[in-house]
């Protein structure tokens, strides 16, 4: 269970630190909690996609009536029934609804079919017939950055180029590698799924789980050709996301199929369709030099980054800056040269993930500052040390750190938790590598640790107007008792803004009852999305506006109602008071001239956009975390059994520890995957692992134990001091992961993620000279041997 | 806002196919399912014509255990079986167990020991987990990661769950005592 540093000092505890339980918990555990596939209507149709079988491809043409002629069939549409915008896309609209003249990658939608029975629609698509025109792939970033345009974009999304400091200077030591990252899934549980009805007025509702409701129904409604006012969507039950459902994906079928039936239209995707339904993480090719002085004080960086973006553009403009602003780690270096690219290719798109850009790049900076210590023979640990950033340090773009930088306190905290025991005593055999197979041989398991360590922005940079809305309504009823209905168009996804929301009432109003809304796009303005570790800190900020609002009116209320100043009265947990005469009125008292009901709207400050050099202001604030991973590997077998992750995470302030836990250990779980099993296998495009059968995510057998202190130094300009927790657990987890590998074997291993003949089939290159020397001891800080 | 299928919705028939009238025992009761088409599961049966929602698809391979429900008192993903085969079964769903309260310690625990994100794995392991705790009152740690391997979360890396299988042991040795 994750220790508190005990650094926060609360003056008030009413709502906020306390683990309370999430609201909606019970009616999950007894099944009754209506996700998106669960919905369900009279005369209602499913809808299903049609797919290219093709990666890449002209389309001579498409031929419904096939499909439209199966009994059973109530619609089918392809491009040339889309009334509005044919395109959609999160910053910039390049990819198509439907695929009308080109196929990019394998699984773009080229058609959509409504019918009475999920099978009857299947089989309805796959009736109609498309004649296809097989164009060569471009499946290379590097080769893409050199060929014919892929789309009338071009093939290079971004290029962001930093320039910090002496480019020229060189320093006593110097060290090279080259690393790749494979393109991970999100693998959220819930598959993509919807309902669409079509309303009397010519618009439609949409019942959609989504992670920005607002930015959907822009894209949805562009692409319909109406008003967004007719475009209303509303939150379904949401089973995960993890950056996989920020873009489109059904949205725009299912109201396209619901207007042109006249019907209720519900489509869920398969697990196999899910994977071709949505983003991944971008895939990287990264090289990095690392100079340092002798002393270990880093002197330059030097990157070049190649992120393939697949064939549309998704957020892959914000990935690439992330990747190039954090390419170095979180380490102070006064020198930096980075150029980071975001492609397209014919590979299936790639877009937001967890961690967003900062994964990929940790990577490698982490491998390189296991280098640098190799080169240099001291402790990788002390190495990270002496050169972690602190406050009012800058980073590589210029930017100087006014928050809390906790680095130092973040390595320390994960290296001084306790070391796990030997090998599991309760059942050896099940606890080696390979567990149930029962295959490895204990004389070829080893052990190793490894540390990463690693930091990421909190809401959305560079310039862009990142907001938050946020609508509460105070009433009271005619037994007194005071009601705070909270609009809110945060999405919940898992996270537990829910269970926040409602601690945030009790902090900033008081023990009132607390009714959250259904999240829509009707009765409040946006939240921006539930991503980039930001709905703690904007919702919530927006959600302590409106509270203020509402304490703001009861005040003046007050102050009428006892004939004193507004100055004068004082509001103290459901209660105001005259600070003069000391006499009362209670919230329930002062709602009996009816309810308050205000909507307000936080912005965080301004951030900057990056010049030619990848210089300004452009974060707001960072989140910083380190990981040691213990882990046992079969060198025979090439099996990896990851034993023990310990971290250290800057939180500002855990709101609800119980919830902090929870990101933690399951944001290390995605982080290990990325490490040990889980890559989209793609062969020149063709996605070839498309069910959990072949996509392997992390089981109860394949976790670790997780340790966790978590630094809490309030964030000054956060709402409530607390940063973002979802995302750091997430990034140098899987880094540290490697690290402990390449300790048990000696070898190199430039390439997440480690697949067995990576450490079996080596050739054997290895990064230290005696694979057998202890380093547990170094990394194991004062328990060691615990 | 649209509901969850109230019981006996009897969903359209595929075209190819003649569709069948059977019964299934479902929760202690009898029902009688209309116009499915052979090859329908029985978690598609549950869930569509049924209305018992509570039990989930997240992979129709049985990779994921979302699905789970107790078929004959033995824990199956209810995806990988014809639910025309399941006649003459006794099929047990979450709802059932959450009707029953026979899982009622299992799923306190899950909430207040965090195991909640999502929920969309949530119910699968509820069945999973008293289904467990019925046959090995007493599993050891790697019993109970063994036991519930077969049931992906996404969210969480298991830790609660862990946890919450703890709190149920605990709370239920301390009630034999």
């Amino acid at each position: 269970m994750p220790g508190s540093s005990g650094m926060t000092t609360r003056t008030r505890t009413t709502g906020l630190g306390k683990s309370e339980l999430r609201p909606d918990g019970i009616p999950k555990v007894r099944g009754e909690f209506a996700f998106s596939s669960d919905l369900w209507m009279d005369a209602m149709l499913w809808g299903h996609t049609l797919r290219s079988p093709h990666v890449s491809a002209r389309i001579r043409s498409v031929d419904l009536r096939p499909a439209l002629a199966i009994p059973g069939v109530r619609a089918a549409i392809a491009a040339s029934d889309v009334p509005g915008r044919p395109t959609f896309g999160l910053e910039v609209a390049d990819q198509p609804v439907f695929a009308s003249d080109v196929v990019r990658y394998h699984g773009e939608p080229i058609a959509a079919v409504a019918a009475d029975h999920p099978e009857t629609a299947r089989l309805a698509a796959r009736a109609v017939l498309v004649e296809y025109e097989l164009v060569e792939p471009v499946v290379d970033a590097e080769v893409a950055l050199r060929s014919d345009p892929l789309h009338p974009d071009g093939n290079l999304f971004r290029h962001v180029r930093i320039r910090h400091g002496d480019p020229g200077i060189v320093g006593d030591v110097v060290v090279e590698g080259t690393y790749e990252v494979g393109m991970q899934d999100q693998a959220f549980l819930g598959p993509e799924s919807g309902l669409a009805v079509p309303g009397e007025d010519g618009g439609v509702d949409l019942y959609i789980a989504t992670q920005w409701l607002h930015v959907d129904r822009d894209q949805i409604a562009a692409s319909l050709g109406l008003p967004a006012s007719l475009v209303r969507l509303h939150l379904a039950g949401v089973g995960g996301a993890f950056g996989g459902r920020e873009d489109v994906s059904l949205q725009i079928h299912l109201c396209l199929l619901a207007l042109r039936c006249g019907r209720p239209v519900k489509m869920v995707y398969s697990r196999e369709e899910s994977f071709f339904g949505h983003v991944h993480r971008h895939p990287a090719k990264m090289w990095y030099r690392h100079h340092a002085d002798y002393a270990g004080n880093l002197v330059k960086v030097e990157a070049r980054l190649v992120l393939d973006g697949g064939a549309y553009l998704s957020s892959s403009n914000a990935v690439v800056s992330n990747a190039a602003c954090f390419a170095p780690g979180p380490y102070r270096v006064a020198n930096a040269t980075i150029d980071a690219y975001a492609v397209r290719t014919n590979n299936p798109p790639c877009g937001a993930m967890r961690g967003f850009g900062s994964v990929q790049v940790c990577y490698g900076h982490e491998a390189q500052m296991d280098k640098l210590a190799a080169a240099l023979h001291v402790d990788p640990v002390d190495l990270r040390l002496r050169n972690a950033l602190r406050r009012y340090d800058r980073m590589i773009t210029g930017q100087v750190l006014t928050g809390v930088v906790p680095v130092r306190e973040v390595i320390e905290a994960a290296v001084g938790l306790p070391m796990p025991s030997g090998r599991c005593l309760e059942d050896p055999a099940l606890s080696l590598p390979g567990g149930a197979g029962l295959s490895a041989d204990v004389s070829d398991v080893s052990r190793g640790v490894g540390v990463a360590v690693s930091f990421k922005n909190i809401a959305y940079s560079e310039g862009f107007d990142d907001y938050a809305s946020a609508r509460v309504r105070l009433e009271s009823d005619d037994s007194a008792n005071v009601t705070a209905t909270v609009f809110i168009a945060t999405a919940e996804v898992g996270q537990g803004f829910v269970t926040l929301a409602g601690q945030i009432i009790a902090e900033e109003l008081g023990p009132f009852g607390v009714v959250l809304a259904q999240a829509n796009t009707s009765d409040v303005g946006s939240a921006g999305s539930s991503s980039a570790s930001r709905q703690t800190w904007m919702s919530g900020g927006a959600l302590m506006l409106a509270c203020a609002a509402v304490r703001h009116i009861l005040s003046e209320r007050a102050a009428s109602e006892l004939d004193e100043p507004a100055a004068a009265v004082a509001y103290d947990t459901g209660e105001l008071r005259s600070t003069v005469s000391g006499r009362r009125v209670t919230a329930a008292e002062l709602l009996i001239s009816g309810p308050i009901d205000v909507e307000e709207v936080y912005h965080h400050r301004p951030t900057m956009a990056l010049d030619a050099d990848g210089q300004g202001d452009a974060h707001l604030s960072l989140m910083f975390a380190a990981h040691r991973a213990v882990v046992d590997v079969d060198r025979g077998l090439g099996l990896v059994k990851v034993v023990q992750v310990s971290t250290g995470q800057d939180v500002g302030r855990a709101l609800n520890p119980l919830a902090v836990t929870g990101q933690i250990e399951g944001g290390i779980a995605q982080g290990i995957g990325l490490a040990v099993m889980e890559e989209i296998i793609l062969d020149e495009g063709r996605v070839r692992n498309a069910s959990f059968t072949d996509y392997l995510i992390p089981t109860s057998l394949d976790m670790p134990d997780v340790l966790a202190t978590l630094i809490e130094q309030p964030e000054p300009e956060a709402p409530f001091g607390a940063k973002g927790v979802g995302e750091p657990p997430t990034i140098s987890s899987g880094p540290a992961v490697l690290a402990a590998i390449r300790a048990a074997t000696g070898l190199e291993l430039t390439r997440a993620p480690v697949r067995p003949e990576h450490i079996a089939l080596s050739d054997g290159i290895h990064t230290v000279s005696d694979p057998s020397e202890d380093r547990s001891s170094m990394l194991a800080g004062d328990n060691a041997g615990l | 806002m649209p509901d969850s299928p109230d019981a006996h919705i009897d969903g359209s028939t595929v075209p190819w196919s003649s569709s069948n009238d059977f019964d299934l025992t479902v929760d202690g009761r009898s029902r009688r399912v209309r116009g499915s088409w052979l090859g329908e599961t029985l978690l598609y049966v549950l869930r569509e014509r049924l209305g018992l929602p509570g039990s989930k698809n997240a992979c129709e391979q049985g990779e994921c255990g979302s699905c789970s429900v107790l078929l004959d008192d033995v824990v199956v993903c209810s995806c990988l079986i014809l639910a025309a085969d399941a006649q003459g079964c006794t099929i047990r769903t979450v709802e059932g167990l959450s009707a029953s309260g026979d899982a009622a310690d299992v799923q306190d625990a899950m909430v207040r020991c965090g195991a909640v994100q999502c929920g969309f794995c949530t119910p699968g392991l509820v069945v999973a987990i008293y289904d467990l705790l019925r046959h090995s009152p007493d599993a050891t740690d790697m019993e109970i990661r063994e036991s519930l391997s077969g049931n992906l979360c996404r969210c969480t890396g298991y830790g609660r769950i862990f946890e919450a299988v703890r709190e149920v042991q605990r709370g239920r040795s301390c009630a034999r005592l």
